[in-house]
């Protein structure tokens, strides 16, 4: 028989009973929504968090102290790391002339006060370069002194959100501000800045690295952010860090993160997140595939008598198969294409409501959908189908 | 040129078996016209869904056609039905959402049958069964007699070599149960072979052949002539 003759069969079947069909698409129809959208939603997120990231620019690196796996729980023969020190930067500084700037840091959280008003806030212990390297501006004043990184003054410079709760909004400079059980004067105020790198920068103080070894009481940085001369210089001057590193603290104990790496950790952890929500949204169509068997199921039995008749007027077994696959397929591949449509506008929906949330509909999800459609129904319809070409007919014929 | 030897039947009823039909022995001729007959349980209905390969015997031979058709597995059996036979049944069995023409061009359709040359085939059968002027209708809206006219037209729309019919007349009145009669004979007359079943005398008498069955077992074959 012809294929459209077919289609034409299983169609007008289908149209015999109309709220049953259209019950069994939708729940394809969702199923298929959910897989499309949930995959397009993943993706957004992805490439808005891994653009804001690559803002970081391509020519950073951060250094940590210590080897991923050596702060694991796990305790390595290589024991505690060393202490990444401020010598080490001003080491690294001098012996790489690929270096163009680099800015040792230290955090630390702490009370500061000003009167009779204080707040707990995180201290940044940094250099000017560091500024640079951030993309901070300063509002008022200066910021903090260049020269001997070694020596620290105590002055600081504070965020305008501590300018508001401590000095009133009014000029603090000159003034003085308790940090934990030290005096520092004010010399400048940073321009407003919002959240960058998990930090609110409108909510800091920033005194020189020295100074705030001192008053954490640490032997180690927390960082040291490098900005190589140029995105090239980025690997060669890796390797020559960690060979400075490993001469001076005899292994090599320190991690370096360049955007890339990052970058790639954070596609990874997103690319597994869409997986996880594409399987969940996978098992939504595994039960609209149960759907579509019951219908088909009802189906044959109530038209036990068409069979027995379609098969005294020689249908063959294998066509009987086929009618009703076709059947089920048609199911199944309407409600995709339903699906589709639906994930289609949604997105549309979503980008229109949240313009900056650049969500995508991957192309690999949408073979996904309709292949998973497809394959629902044949999987789903097969049953069903090989019942029908087992029926008795005489059984069937027999009966009213 | 239908021929059966030693055809034996039985099934498993719970934990019983049935003899439906006992070493029945039979032949009917090209263009003959026989009515099986017999009460109820004798087997006639059994016989002609072995007759019609709708059903396999379990000893015994039957040559269609000079053809031995058992041995032949499911897929061929479907063929044979598809091309040499015409089903008519007491219940009609049309697809209640097809209209007339739709149901007459059934076997055709899942035959390969082309779309214009069915068109032609339908109008024609249709037209044979004197129903060209309800081809549109739909079981529902059809009188009892011209369902099962309907259901004639596409029992001969393939031009089987035998017609068969199960009770064509117990589930319609006597007037077009009547008419339904004469269609058949008339379709007879034309060449076509066919086997009825009834129960009802008034239809035996008619046929030229009358092979009554009891309890599973051949007990006459009369010859009556042709009282058309």
């Amino acid at each position: 028989m012809s294929f459209l003759d077919l289609l034409q069969f299983a169609w007008s079947a289908l149209r015999g009973h109309r709220l049953r069909s259209v019950l069994s698409t939708l729940g394809v129809a969702i199923g298929v929504t959910s897989v499309v959208l949930l995959t397009a939603l993943g993706e957004g997120a992805r490439i808005y968090v891994t653009s804001q990231l690559a803002a970081l620019g391509s020519d950073l690196m951060i250094i940590l102290p210590g080897k991923v796996e050596t702060s694991g729980v796990i305790p390595v023969i290589g024991g505690v790391p060393h202490d990444l020190t401020l010598d080490d930067a001003l080491a690294l500084q001098k012996r790489i002339p690929l270096i163009r700037k680099l800015a040792p840091a230290t955090v630390g959280q702490t009370t500061v006060s000003h009167g009779s008003l204080s707040r707990n806030v995180m201290i940044i212990g940094a250099t000017p370069e560091f500024l640079d390297l951030q993309r901070l501006k300063m509002g008022r004043g200066s910021s903090l002194p260049s020269g001997e990184i070694t020596r620290g003054s105590n002055v600081a410079i504070i965020g305008t959100a501590i300018q508001q709760q401590l000095y009133g909004g009014g000029n603090p400079l000159g003034k003085i501000i308790r940090i934990g059980d030290f005096r520092f004067r004010i010399i400048g105020v940073m321009a407003p800045k919002g959240e960058h790198m998990g930090f609110n920068f409108d909510e800091i103080v920033m005194i020189p690295v020295a100074t705030s070894m001192k008053v954490f009481n640490l032997t180690t940085l927390f960082r040291i952010f490098v900005q190589a001369n140029s995105f090239q210089d980025l690997e060669p001057a890796k390797k020559q860090i960690i060979e400075v590193i490993k001469e001076r603290h005899k292994e090599d104990d320190i991690t370096l993160l360049t955007q890339d790496s990052v970058l790639a950790s954070f596609n990874q952890i997103f690319t597994a997140l869409t997986m996880a929500l594409a399987g969940i949204a996978a098992i939504s169509l595994t039960v609209a595939g149960i759907g579509i068997m019951n219908v088909m199921l009802v189906s044959v039995s109530e038209r036990t008598s068409e069979i027995g008749l379609l098969k005294a007027v020689g249908v063959t077994r294998a066509q009987i198969i086929l009618v009703f696959l076709a059947e089920a397929l048609l199911l199944s591949l309407v409600g995709g294409c339903t699906g589709l449509a639906a994930a289609i506008l949604s997105v549309r929906l979503v980008t229109d409501i949240f313009p900056s949330f650049p969500a995508e509909i991957p192309s690999w999800s949408v073979l996904l959908a309709v292949g998973v459609s497809m394959l629902v129904g044949v999987m789903f319809g097969v049953w069903p189908a090989r019942r029908a070409a087992q029926l008795d007919p005489i059984l069937a014929l027999t009966r009213r | 040129m239908i021929h059966l030897e030693g055809i034996s039947r039985e099934f498993q009823v719970g934990e019983e078996t049935v003899h439906a039909l006992k070493n029945i022995n039979l032949e009917i001729l090209d263009g003959d016209y026989v009515a099986l007959m017999g009460p109820s349980g004798s087997g006639k209905s059994t016989l002609l869904n072995v007759i019609g390969c709708l059903d396999h015997p379990n000893s015994g031979s039957y040559f269609l056609d000079g053809k031995d058709v058992t041995s032949l597995d499911e897929t061929e059996l479907s063929l044979i039905r598809r091309n040499r036979i015409g089903f008519v049944f007491q219940f009609f069995h049309l697809i209640p959402r097809l209209d007339a023409a739709g149901n007459v061009e059934l076997p055709m359709i899942f035959a390969g049958v082309s779309r214009e040359e069915r068109q032609q085939r339908v109008d024609r059968a249709l037209e044979s069964v004197g129903l060209s002027h309800r081809s549109k209708h739909r079981p529902n809206q059809l009188s009892g007699g011209e369902r099962q006219r309907t259901a004639i037209a596409r029992a001969v729309v393939m031009q089987p070599s035998v017609l068969l019919a199960d009770e064509p007349t117990g589930n319609l009145d006597s007037h077009s149960g009547q008419e339904i009669v004469e269609l058949i004979e008339k379709m007879n007359r034309e060449g076509l072979t066919v086997v009825i079943v009834t129960h009802d005398p008034g239809v035996g008498k008619r046929a030229r052949r009358v092979i009554t069955l009891h309890d599973g077992e051949l007990v006459s074959a009369e010859d009556q002539g042709f009282k058309g």
